[in-house]
């Protein structure tokens, strides 16, 4: 099996990891990063890395492609053979990568909420189109409807609009009077108002519509139509593609693996990013929800302090408070509404890979419960869709991920053959 | 300066822009359902960055998510559907 060796391993090309690889290299230790995608960027930054449109985009791929940080992509860490002996899986088969120190950036992912039909090929997250539409899915001339909850939402129907979708309507299940104090929060944000201003001027004449959800997604093979409740009236709705997600998820399942500690579906960390457990740090998503601001200055102070350079700048700590004072404000205001609970009938299924029904996973005491009697969350994604609807719908907490965190050949796990090398180091 | 890759879908050769991902590939060769769910209902790509797993299809043989690869000449994609 290839084998590498580097001091310091991040796992993760998002804003965070990519922040935290070319700050640890400044700060003059050395580093490797790694992602599952085949390219740098993240979700944000997705299809940007040779064509960067974005200001904070440009400035970071750029310092990235100038800095002697080495990147491998398109592998995934499924596990670890040892501690400091990360395990990934590729399209050319497996690679271990031993490390004296970790940075995880594994960001977010969607929550996908059960109702109805939200199975149907046609029926995506919000970001989940937005992200596929950035890698080249077409959807000129479909007519698409954007649901859900959160900002991003109109970041995901400005990139479908951009691309020559009919976007029918963005609906919100929030009501507008959280929604009029969230935008009265951001105030403190100017960046952040001026993104959402933006926003809201590249979807002129779209209709927003708070306080509405979709409850139904109908068509036999594929999406046709939905059914959209805004108050007391329900509305069907024609369309091509159904864009629906309720806010993001941190992804923590590497770092429970490596038994750092959690609060509130999030990895706790010290002011220098580093978790409960030694060696370890984590930035981005995966400490809370906060935007790309948040994930840049994490993993800034997360890839110096790696490196062995405690301090943290002033500016920098400014960074990392004014973007937590955002992430609470994101918090507040966009809390789920119970209607959301009652959506999925019976016999809609919950757990996508297994093919398990609302009604038999209701019946179970704990996600853990569900896991033996039913087989939920036992499939390819290893509950990472059912578990996160299922702390919602009833209040389970998640079960502790099992190695492999997914799929993965045997190989993976067979000893390795070769020597371990030093990655080769871009040039500088 | 996109140039076209070529490929195979269950056989049948398709032309895709260079750099989209094969779920994309997939979408635009035509395919809505890409996979069979065990009651036999199709399923597509969902949440776009590797996390549902709906999107997987077997690439030069070995079982790969195509929300995460991306399209290469001569690559030969299999669907479950
Ligand atoms: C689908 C989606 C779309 C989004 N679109 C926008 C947007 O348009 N505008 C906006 O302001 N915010 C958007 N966000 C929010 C966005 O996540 C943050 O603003 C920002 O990208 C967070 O940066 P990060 O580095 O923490 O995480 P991410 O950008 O999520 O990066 C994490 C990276 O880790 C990789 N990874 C995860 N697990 C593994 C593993 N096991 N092995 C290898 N690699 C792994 C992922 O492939 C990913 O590239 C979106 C979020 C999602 C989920
Ligand atoms: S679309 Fe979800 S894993 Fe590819």
């Amino acid at each position: 099996m290839r084998e590498l060796s580097t001091e310091i391993l991040v796992v993760g090309a998002g804003p965070a990891g990519i922040a935290a690889a070319v700050s640890a290299e400044r700060a003059g230790a050395r580093a490797l990063l790694v992602d599952m995608q085949a390219e740098p960027g993240g979700q944000i930054w997705r299809g940007q890395w040779n064509n960067a449109t974005d200001r904070a985009a440009r400035r970071w791929l750029t310092a990235l492609r100038g800095s002697p940080v080495a990147t491998r992509y398109g592998l995934r860490l499924v596990d670890f053979a040892a501690p400091g002996l990360a395990v990934f899986d590729g399209a050319d088969g497996p690679l271990r990568v031993r490390c004296e120190r970790l940075i995880v950036a594994a960001g977010a992912r969607e929550r996908l909420l059960p109702f109805p039909g939200w199975t149907l090929p046609g029926v995506f997250g919000a970001g989940g189109l937005q992200v596929l539409v950035k890698n080249g899915w077409p959807v000129a001339g479909q007519r698409i409807v954007v649901a859900g909850s959160g900002p991003l939402l109109l970041a995901a129907a400005a990139t479908l609009r951009k691309a020559g979708a009919q976007v029918l309507c963005i609906a919100e299940q929030t009501g507008a009077a959280d929604l009029a104090r969230f935008a009265a929060g951001l105030a403190p944000h100017p960046g952040k108002w001026l993104q959402a201003a933006a926003l809201r001027g590249r979807l002129a004449g779209v209709a927003y519509r708070c306080n509405a959800w979709v409850e139904r997604a109908e068509g036999t093979e594929r999406l046709e139509s939905v059914r959209l409740r805004a108050g007391r009236s329900v509305e069907r709705i024609a369309c091509d593609a159904l864009a629906v997600g309720f806010g993001l998820v941190p992804n923590t399942e590497i770092a429970q693996l490596l038994g750092c500690e959690l609060r509130d579906g999030a990895v706790v960390v010290d002011v220098h990013q580093h978790s409960s457990v030694a060696g370890i740090y984590c930035a981005g998503e995966i400490c809370g929800i906060g935007g790309v601001d948040q994930a840049l200055a994490q993993g800034e102070v997360a890839g110096r302090a790696a490196a062995g350079s405690g301090e943290r700048p002033r500016a920098l700590r400014r960074d990392c408070a004014r973007s937590a004072r955002f992430a609470q404000t994101l918090r507040r205001h966009f809390a789920l509404r119970d209607e959301l609970r009652e959506l999925a009938t019976a016999d809609t299924v919950l757990c996508r890979c297994e093919n398990v029904r609302y009604a038999d996973a209701a019946a179970c005491r704990s996600q853990r419960d569900a896991r033996l009697q039913t087989r939920l969350g036992m499939g390819h994604c290893q509950a990472r869709i059912c578990g996160a609807a299922g702390e919602f719908l009833f209040g389970w907490t998640a079960a502790t991920p099992r190695p492999p965190l997914a799929p993965a050949p045997l190989t993976c796990f067979t000893e390795p053959t070769s020597d371990p090398e030093p990655p080769a180091q871009e040039s500088a | 300066m996109s140039t076209d890759v070529r490929l195979r879908v269950d056989g049948v050769e398709v032309v895709v822009p260079a750099g989209c991902s094969v779920a994309a590939a997939l979408r635009l060769a035509g395919h809505v359902s890409t996979r069979r769910a065990l009651d036999g209902g199709g399923r597509g790509a969902c949440c776009g960055m590797g996390v549902c797993f709906e999107c997987r299809v077997r690439i030069n043989g070995v079982e790969r998510l195509g929300c995460l690869a991306r399209v290469a000449d001569g690559m030969e994609i299999v669907c479950d559907a």
